[in-house]
């Protein structure tokens, strides 16, 4: 297996882009990516995307070649792959690129991801979303995301004495980041008591704990790490890649306040790269909810686990803090189209590591890890980044 | 369009209110944060015994209360709402025997969600212009929809103005009119549907922001005017903070907004809102006060009129019918209950 480096980046805008559609949001990401690594289109070997559900939100399936050929690639019949893993498709979609090119497969590849969820309206939305649950065992019972995490929450309140405070502070921070990242859908500071007081969505997290519907892009292009300082002056490799799936419906699981997915994908990881959570110096992770970003930052091993809401209160994981965490805004801020997820968390990290992420810019950034979630659990994907 | 303008004007505005705490403490939500979130304090309600035909017949009779023009000369009435309450069978005929105007006489109801009202007045106006009638008469009202728990619920309210448009005696020249008009899906109601959908925040930019600041610019354009030309300006009213904020982005100012300004106190009377408002400013205008009026329906459009008020105004017997301000002052509150009663929120077999 050799090994891979990122040489381009590209973000659209996240928000309501009411005036932007499917294809013409995943082109832009692809075509600011490409524009980027200063590859040109004939050097592309393949495409993966990740989408969660095109067809619902847009009602377009078969998006792997639409994309294709909507990006001006039609002549090239390149493969053109579309990966589905509910919230985690965009990151899927990464590993997918990664491990065609580590394989000697493709040589460069580009890989994008989206999702268009404005075009339905917000009750729908949600039962799209839920599908991402167990439909028989969960959403069949009337469960819906916001359920899934408020039960999680109470628990690890219950287990672990987490505060309400330092669960809405999660959001607070991410906020702030958010504010500065221009492509960012909520650019706005959030006071904690706005948060504490918002309309209660499922008890204990109210409006402002859950990531919003957003339409939006992203996209990286890849390539055999040897070649990558052809194109460009500040490659980021890939250090470690690690997937993994747990129970799916969350009732059954040993302890519903750890996604195992998130342990063991981080687990290789970690291994594969030869470092230790320790060595991580800023990290993008999947806060749908505020409650997952102390699950997250626990499973990954910053901290141990129940000690989350306190690394939050303490502030360890802000911009200035030991070990900065979401600084892009994570989906809270930022904002969460779905497939675009995964690809715009690789985005930041590879931001950071070139030093090219301005107000929100770590010092001295080495190693960024980027942490993907699908559903409430059952998937996760980790990969770890450095520069070059 | 040389001195053809309106010639009287009515509004009506039903006597009960709720208010948008009430509403929102049996929604759970926090009162403060709906009042001054949507900028709304309370909103007219209709009680079981008014309609639009009942509010168009009220607003009809103020204005010719005021005038004193023969009901038999008018030539055409147009009604605009998005509730008339038969789906098949005119409001405006209700309306014509209501008044006396009947039978030789110019009917239809219109819809453009909530600015059929101004349609009608550029009908009117038209219709006058070319000497196919003497006196038209534009009305708009509503008793708006909103599904119980939807925020349109803080909003929807009830109430109407009629114009009478003409050649003599003319109140305010109407010396401009245009439209901005696009498919635009930001709000709207199936056949046979008892409640309004929309698509939240795409109310906003795409849809309201998009057709009033548009349609505002060409009638300047074509006028050649400026904001600080106007003593007034009258945009649709949604809720309490939208006309301020497209006040704003147009170049206008809140003193200019200010007497025009009706939702936060009466709520969104829909086809009614643009009008009452004007009716409004109309009640304290004086001659050569030059007024600006932008209307917006959903789905989407706007109307735009460039008015200057007339010496005539002076004569105009402004007291033979409540003034807008009065017909706010008369208000009696219900509470949620009520409200559903009235509203015919409840369900029984």
């Amino acid at each position: 297996m050799r090994d891979v480096a990122i040489i381009g980046i590209g973000v659209t805008k996240f928000g309501e882009l009411w005036d932007k559609s499917f294809r013409n949001l995943i082109a832009e990401a692809g075509a600011k990516a490409i524009l980027d690594s200063g590859i040109s289109g004939n050097d592309i070997d393949a495409l993966y995307i990740g989408s969660m559900s095109a067809g619902r939100f847009v009602g377009q399936e078969h998006v792997g070649a639409l994309v294709a050929d909507s990006s001006g690639f039609t002549h090239l019949h390149i493969p053109s792959t579309r990966v589905e893993g509910a919230c985690a498709s965009g990151g899927l979609a990464f590993r997918q690129a990664y491990m065609s090119v580590a394989s000697s497969m493709h040589d460069i590849v580009v890989v994008g991801g989206i999702e268009k969820m404005t075009d339905v309206v917000e009750s729908e939305a949600t039962n799209i979303l839920a599908m991402g649950l167990d439909q028989e065992m969960e959403s069949f019972f009337g469960v819906t995301f916001p359920g899934v995490y408020a039960m999680i929450a109470t628990k690890h309140m219950y287990d672990y004495k987490t505060t309400r405070e330092q669960i809405a502070q999660v959001a607070v921070k991410n906020h702030a980041n958010g504010a500065l990242n221009p492509n960012a859908q909520f650019k706005k500071e959030l006071p904690l008591e706005r948060v504490l007081k918002a309309p209660l969505i499922a008890s204990p997290l109210g409006m402002l704990d859950c990531s919003p519907l957003s339409d939006g892009a992203a996209a990286v292009v890849i390539c055999a790490a040897d070649i990558a300082k052809k194109y460009t002056q500040k490659p980021v490799k890939i250090i470690g890649s690690g997937q993994a799936s747990d129970m799916f419906p969350v009732h059954g699981r040993e302890n519903i306040c750890t996604f195992q997915s998130t342990v063991h994908a981080a687990k290789k990881a970690y291994k594969q790269a030869n470092i230790e959570p320790k060595d991580i110096d800023l990290a993008e992770v999947h806060d749908c909810f505020t409650i997952a970003e102390i699950l997250a930052i626990e499973d990954l091993g910053f901290v141990n686990k129940g000690e989350g809401g306190k690394a939050i209160e303490n502030k360890i994981t802000t911009l200035d803090g030991s070990l900065p965490v979401n600084t892009s805004g994570g989906l809270k801020a930022k904002g969460h189209p779905i497939g675009a997820t995964g690809i715009s968390q690789i985005a930041e990290i590879v931001m950071q590591l070139r030093g090219q992420a301005d107000k929100r810019q770590v010092k001295d950034a080495k190693i960024g890890l980027a942490h993907n979630v699908g559903g409430s659990g059952a998937t996760c994907v980790v990969h770890i980044l450095e520069a070059m | 369009m040389d001195n053809i303008g309106i010639v009287s004007y009515g509004a009506y505005i039903p006597r009960l209110r709720i208010k948008s705490s009430e509403i929102a403490k049996v929604w759970g939500k926090d009162p403060a944060t709906i009042t001054s979130g949507l900028g709304i304090i309370e909103k007219s309600v209709p009680a079981l015994d008014q309609d639009v035909a009942t509010i168009s017949v009220e607003a009809a009779r103020n204005a010719i209360a005021r005038c004193g023009i023969k009901p038999q000369e008018i030539g055409a009435i147009y009604v605009g709402s998005e509730s008339h309450p038969y789906a098949v069978k005119p409001t405006g005929t209700i309306v014509g025997e209501a008044i006396g105007a009947t039978p030789n006489l110019m009917v239809a109801d219109y819809e453009f969600a909530c600015k059929a009202g101004t349609a009608a007045i550029q009908t009117c106006l038209a219709l006058v212009k070319s000497n196919i009638i003497k006196y038209g008469l534009a009305i708009g009202s509503d008793t708006s929809q909103a599904s119980p728990g939807d925020a349109l619920e803080y909003a929807a309210s009830a109430g109407g103005a009629g114009f009478v448009i003409g050649k003599e005696k003319v109140i305010a020249t109407i010396n401009e009119t245009c439209s901005f008009t696009t498919d635009t899906p930001d709000f709207w109601r199936r056949e046979g549907r008892k409640y309004p959908a929309h698509g939240g925040r795409f109310t906003g930019s795409p849809a309201y922001f998009r057709h009033i600041t548009e349609c505002s610019k060409k009638l300047m354009d074509r006028v050649g005017t400026k904001p600080e030309d106007y003593n007034y300006v009258v945009f649709h009213q949604p809720n309490g903070k939208f006309p301020t904020r497209v006040a704003g982005i147009l170049g206008f100012t809140p003193e200019q907004v200010k007497q025009g300004l009706l939702c936060p106190i009466i709520g969104n009377t829909y086809s009614g809102a643009s009008m009452l408002g004007l009716a409004s400013v109309l009640d304290v205008a004086k001659p050569k006060d030059r007024i600006f009026v932008t209307s917006y329906g959903s789905g989407a459009g706007s109307d735009s009129f460039d008015i200057t008020v007339t010496e005539q105004i002076n004569e105009l017997q402004k007291n033979n019918a409540p003034l807008v301000s009065q017909l706010i002052a008369n208000k009696e509150y219900v509470d949620y209950a009520t409200y559903t009663k009235y509203r015919d929120l409840l369900y029984w077999e």
